[in-house]
């Protein structure tokens, strides 16, 4: 799906999209409808084992490593969480673990979003991005133990 | 009650909005609507000032210097102590040992009195509506002394189920710790019933008085508990203070919960003294500065009146009330007959925490979430709540706003 895009490519798309609106409000409203948009996640996989831990809201975050790739899948209850969400899942989902691993995210910062980084306590976003880092991590070492099958 | 019409008959909202230095704030520009009271209140510049005319003019270490710094930091300081004992009715000035808040106050207890008289086979009585800090503190203790919990359940409206109370109290009950008004729901407890209740079965009481402080009269010796634990950043004050108040007797019987300078008479190697009270719990160099300034957060509520505040907090909360009923979906958690100026609630297919956010696009605060209370949000089957929590300086302009915000939030969200 990002055949030929780079990271930064991506990254660059989504910063051009959010620099069309001027009020919050708006750009709020777009990412929750990228959350609405976002392919539903099977039941089976809203399970503990899945859960990223936010103190307000749940995530639910499942990788599949094909063909040296991870292709991630995820949802959450909470509206904005997820459209955060699933921009993550356009930017590094069917990357190599290595360019996921050294993903800045720095588009967080262009579009405003970084402030649902700076505090882990009030919501997924950074278990998530942290989570996701993980996941390209024990890939590349080879671990079984995180293959959605 | 005619809500608008009486508000500005109570006191001058606007004049003391301009004590408060932070509302000329714009929040993503926006003014700034502080609905999040019940987490922490605003400061008055009069703290503001004490907190910086400390540290400009007689910045010392108290108690042991004898130099004139140290002397004014000392009769400063211990002047707070005799503001907070008038502010909550103690008996003695020994009986006000400042913390650094609620929780360090219960913790205290949980430590020196819990590790002294808490013993197998005992019971603990707590409530479904505490906070985490008044629920962690005796787990902890009744696992290490193989104690039990016993917990009072709560009803639809929020409010304790007295009955089942008194049928958890027995002699093996040693203590009663329970939440004065409740954070989430904003419920007055009738703690004087059940302080005499639990007196009844030879049991101790510790009041969690984190909410209650600010808005109901305190007089702990007519409520006759034996612990009473406030902070002073929900009073107006400085973060980093609390309050543990207890009887003289009791107090003097415990043994110290920390060790070090302060609280000592006299240190050997062989043997210590400790100190009297209040310095036997008072160990190394207190927050001076903030405990100093506490005392101007204690005057601001005693000049602008507790009973006038709390009157112009009551129309906000029944003007919220009504108008928040009015939004499509919404559900008031907590509706209790005796509550402060808290409201919780929920809205069908609405995360809470979408709700605060699109909340904060408009400037306007209030909590989501937990509210630290999971078993609470347990009981009512919801994984949390947005909080909308009011204070003096609080308007019916600014409740109107949260409403115009909800009716937005709930046409983007569902």
């Amino acid at each position: 799906m990002n055949a030929g895009l780079r990271i930064e490519d991506i990254e660059k798309d989504i910063t051009d999209e959010f620099a069309l609106f001027d009020s919050w409000d708006d750009k709020y409203e777009y990412i929750i409808d990228l959350g609405k948009r976002l392919a539903p996640l099977d039941k089976q996989f809203k399970t503990d084992d899945h859960r990223v831990r936010g103190c307000q809201s749940s995530v639910w975050l499942v990788a599949d490593f094909r063909d040296g790739k991870i292709f991630f899948e995820a949802d959450s209850d909470a509206m904005i969480v997820k459209g955060l969400i699933s921009m993550l899942i356009r930017v590094l989902s069917g990357r190599t673990p290595d360019e996921i691993i050294d993903a800045r995210l720095l588009f967080l910062k262009d579009i405003g979003m970084h402030t649902h980084l700076a505090q882990t306590r009030s919501n997924g976003l950074v278990s998530m991005v942290k989570q996701m880092k993980h996941y390209a991590l024990a890939f590349k070492l080879k671990d079984p133990v995180v293959s959605k099958n | 009650m005619n809500a608008p019409a009486t508000i500005s008959k109570i006191f001058d909202v606007n004049a003391i909005r301009n004590e408060f230095p932070i509302f000329s704030r714009e929040i993503k520009g926006r003014p700034l609507i502080y609905l999040d009271n019940a987490a922490t209140a605003q400061k008055p510049l009069r703290v503001i000032d004490a907190l910086t005319g400390y540290y400009e003019n007689y910045n010392a270490n108290i108690h042991r210097g004898i130099h004139t710094l140290a002397e004014e930091a000392t009769a400063a300081f211990e002047l707070t102590r005799d503001a907070v004992q008038s502010f909550i009715g103690a008996a003695f000035r020994e009986e006000i040992i400042f913390t650094k808040g609620t929780t360090e106050s219960i913790n205290l207890v949980a430590y020196s009195w819990g590790r002294q008289n808490i013993q197998a086979g005992d019971e603990i009585i707590i409530s479904t509506m505490e906070h985490h800090s008044n629920i962690v503190p005796w787990q902890i203790l009744c696992e290490e002394k193989k104690a039990t919990l016993k917990i009072i359940p709560v009803n639809d409206d929020g409010e304790l189920l007295l009955n089942e109370y008194k049928r958890l109290l027995n002699s093996k009950t040693k203590l009663v710790s329970i939440v004065h008004v409740s954070n989430a729901l904003g419920t007055v407890n009738p703690v004087k019933e059940m302080i005499a209740s639990a007196h009844e079965v030879g049991a101790v009481v510790m009041l969690d008085g984190a909410q209650s402080a600010v808005h109901l009269d305190i007089l702990v010796q007519d409520l006759d508990c034996d612990f009473f634990a406030c902070s002073a950043h929900k009073l107006y004050g400085p973060t980093g203070v609390g309050v543990l108040y207890g009887k003289r007797k009791l107090l003097e019987s415990m043994p110290p919960f920390q060790g070090g300078g302060e609280m000592i008479k006299e240190v050997s190697f062989h043997k210590t003294t400790y100190n009297d009270l209040p310095y036997k719990f008072e160990a190394g160099t207190p927050n001076i500065a903030d405990v100093i300034a506490f005392r101007s957060a204690l005057q601001f509520i005693q000049e602008t009146g507790k009973e006038k505040i709390r009157r112009h907090e009551n129309e906000l909360l029944t003007y919220a009330q009504t108008e928040l009923e009015k939004i499509p979906g919404l559900r008031i958690i907590g509706r209790a007959n005796e509550k402060v100026s808290v409201v919780s609630f929920v809205i069908e297919n609405a995360h809470p925490q979408d709700i605060g956010i699109l909340l904060d696009n408009r400037g306007i605060a209030v909590r989501t979430g937990h509210h630290c209370a999971q078993p609470l949000m347990d009981r009512f089957c919801i994984p949390g709540t947005t909080r909308a929590s009011f204070a003096v300086y609080n308007t019916k302009f600014e409740i109107d706003e949260l409403v115009k915000g909800l009716h937005k939030v709930v046409k983007i969200l569902t």
